[in-house]
């Protein structure tokens, strides 16, 4: 059942506005919640433990569903005001994320910029096995995802079934309630029949059936052409 | 303040002068996971008292009828039952124990000699009814004092039982089991003012049931996204409203409360409103999330206000006004600056609950050090009261207590840094009409009175 109340749009548009103001407020000396503490050692380690507390809660059997969804929102908070302003190249190469880290992190700290380096990369993958039909080529350089990380990344992926960097195995059971839009998703449709009924396999059923009609149309047209140019004239033509 | 009844108060706007009345639970610095009270409800009349705890027990006090020569004496709660509500339960299919822990008790409103209430654990609500015995028959024909049975051929003369008084028995039986429609777990169940419905919330459904019927219960909201990865906010509470039938709220871990009419459709997907302030760009921190997550909402009993409470606050806010509550009140302010740290041990997820008195004119929530608070809508004053042992001595006045936030410590002073975030007051309950309330410390149960009344 799709949840479409009113909020989740306000909420969309809330965070982009908030993403901006996010950025900037953390490092702005003068507000109060920063001046009280050093801003960068604070994000990176609430990083860390916010992480180590994302691992404990999922764990559990039957993990506090409100104390996943409040760490991992607090998770996407400190994530996004750890990444840079600026909008990185697409493909950084790997010492720019520890640069990166370091020019946000007041102190130059080899070991934590490192660290958290590789729990960026550790969401990287987990990002792409969620998209797993995709080769591991897809897989860039460790810190590629530092600028390219979408704003949603914390939650959707640290919680898929198919992580296995964060999440054991015998986690498919989270939620009850089986999650069939992986199963359903277009990118495991094989083109052809067979599908499982849902709204993403309902396009490409659609789709489908266009895209063979169109090729058998050129077919034709190159055979008919073909066979027109090898057909030797005759007297009934 | 608040005079019997429900009232209007005397003139005056007299403050509370609360002391110490009873103390129920173990004195053992020990304290044994189950006892520890996970729910404290009065009944309608005030009479009955309900706690419930992590071992799945629910033990119901009884006030003490007053002793009419004795003009200022209260009547005092005493044990009426005690029964074990829930038990551990594994659940095969995912190979998961289910908590025997009461999360809330709800009463029924009285209709016959008997009383009724609502115990939930994280999956499974249960209807009890307490009856009492005092009576009982002797003589009957077809069998022996002892229950044996009588040939009946040996029956030669045919006596009517007769009645005889036995010592009173308090006994609590099962008489419904709504279980089976929770995938996640429970945090609230409230009765309707129809007395024929509940509802029962978990972090993501709000389900309706009839108290008759069982094996059957309607989804009235559900948040569940279709892609679980997309979940960002839980349900945190939900109640009815106290007299109108079809309106509930529900509130959620970011801070917003939600009306819903149950005229308007069956699946309340869409709010009739919506409640949520505006966030204080001043002090926005990584943890303005966790902080803002609503961790109780009750209505008043006038019906015209709801009251929620967030981490560090407790905001009243009037049904007709969405965009931000009429008052806000600050429970703990000087743990603000030590969010980190309580987010580190966890204290900052601590869910506290909020009570209002029987004539709405003043609100009561807990906090550490086993300290709750309590504000007068009214005169707009507060005060810090401490759970204690020390200040137990019969009858005696609480004295208010101060935390100190910086700078020198007066005397008598507590200073943040040597509270005890171990010692925390979570559930508290107000007499529906009297100035009475019930305080749960961890393992033991305080009743406390106003002298002044």
């Amino acid at each position: 059942m799709l949840s479409k109340g009113l909020k989740r749009k306000r909420e969309e548009e809330e965070e982009k506005e908030e993403g901006l103001s996010v950025d900037s407020w953390w490092l702005d000396q003068s507000h109060p919640a920063v001046s009280q503490t050093p801003p960068a050692a604070a994000s990176s380690s609430l990083f860390d433990l916010s992480v180590l507390k994302l691992h404990h809660s999922l764990r559990q059997s039957e993990p506090d569903l409100r104390h996943l969804v409040l760490v991992v929102n607090t998770l996407r908070r400190i994530q996004a005001s750890m990444e840079p302003a600026t909008a990185l190249p697409p493909v950084p190469t790997p010492p720019t994320a520890p640069s990166v880290a370091d020019s946000l992190l007041a102190s130059s700290d080899a070991g934590l910029s490192a660290s958290m380096a590789s729990l960026l990369e550790d969401l990287n993958h987990i990002e792409d096995l969620n998209q797993v039909p995709e080769p591991q080529a897809d897989e860039g350089p460790p810190g590629r995802s530092v600028g390219g990380v979408p704003a949603n990344l914390g939650a959707l992926d640290l919680l898929g079934p198919a992580t296995g960097c964060l999440l054991d195995d015998g986690l498919e059971g989270l939620f009850e309630d089986i999650d069939t839009s992986m199963y359903d998703s277009e990118l495991w449709v094989p083109a052809s029949e067979g599908l499982k009924p849902g709204p993403e396999n309902g396009l490409a059923k659609e789709q489908t059936p266009e895209l063979d009609e169109a090729e058998l149309d050129y077919l034709m047209d190159v055979l008919v052409g073909t066979q027109a140019l090898e057909r030797p004239p005759g007297p009934g033509r | 303040m608040a005079g019997a009844g429900g009232g209007g108060c005397p003139a005056g706007g007299n403050d509370f002068q609360w002391c110490f009345s009873q103390v129920k639970g173990a004195v053992d610095e020990d304290v044994a996971e189950a006892d520890i009270i996970s729910t404290v409800e009065f009944n309608y009349s005030g009479d009955l008292l309900a706690t419930g705890d992590k071992g799945g027990r629910v033990v119901i006090f009884q006030r003490e009828q007053e002793n009419k020569g004795r003009a200022h004496s209260r009547g005092e709660y005493n044990v009426y039952s005690t029964f074990q509500s829930h038990e551990p339960e594994f659940d095969y299919l995912k190979s998961l124990e289910i908590e025997e822990k009461i999360n809330k008790i709800r009463w029924l409103p009285q209709q016959n000699a008997a009383h009724f209430l609502l115990s939930t654990n994280d999956k499974t609500i249960k209807l009890w009814k307490i009856s009492e015995r005092d009576k009982r028959a002797e003589g009957y024909n077809l069998k022996d004092e002892d229950g044996r049975l009588r040939d009946p051929f040996r029956i030669t003369a045919l006596r009517v039982p007769i009645l005889k008084p036995m010592d009173l028995m308090v006994e609590a039986s099962p008489r419904r089991i709504f279980a089976n429609a929770h995938t996640y777990h429970i945090n609230s169940i409230s009765v309707n003012s129809d007395h024929e419905t509940y509802l029962s919330a978990d972090d993501l459904r709000i389900n309706l049931w009839h108290l008759e019927i069982t094996d059957r219960s309607f989804n009235i909201v559900d948040i569940k996204p279709a892609n679980m990865e997309e979940l960002t906010e839980v349900i945190t509470a939900a109640e009815f409203h106290p007299h109108q039938c079809n309106v509930l709220v529900y509130s959620s871990s970011k801070g917003t409360i939600r009306l819903c009419d149950m005229r308007s459709s069956a699946l309340c997907d869409r709010h009739a409103k919506f409640f949520e302030e505006p966030e204080d760009p001043s002090s926005r921190s990584f943890f303005s999330e966790i902080i803002s997550s609503i961790s109780d909402v009750k209505f008043s009993h006038n019906g015209r206000y709801m009251m929620t409470r967030d981490y560090l606050s407790v905001k009243v806010w009037d049904l007709n006004m969405e965009g931000r509550p009429v008052e806000t009140h600050q429970v703990h302010e000087y743990l603000r600056s030590k969010l980190c740290s309580l987010y580190e041990n966890d204290c900052i997820f601590d869910k506290f609950e909020c009570c209002w008195n029987g004539s709405d004119s003043a609100i009561m929530t807990g906090s550490y050090n086993n300290f709750f608070r309590m504000f007068d809508r009214n005169t707009r004053r507060d005060v810090t009261l401490e759970a204690s042992r020390e200040n137990s001595k019969p009858r005696a006045s609480l004295k208010p207590r101060k935390v100190c936030t910086g700078g020198k410590r007066k005397k008598d002073e507590i200073s943040v840094d040597s509270l005890d975030f171990n010692k925390k007051i979570l559930h508290t309950a107000w007499h529906p009409m009297e100035s009475i309330i019930a305080v749960a410390a961890t393992n033991n149960l305080y009743i406390f009175q106003d002298k002044i009344n």
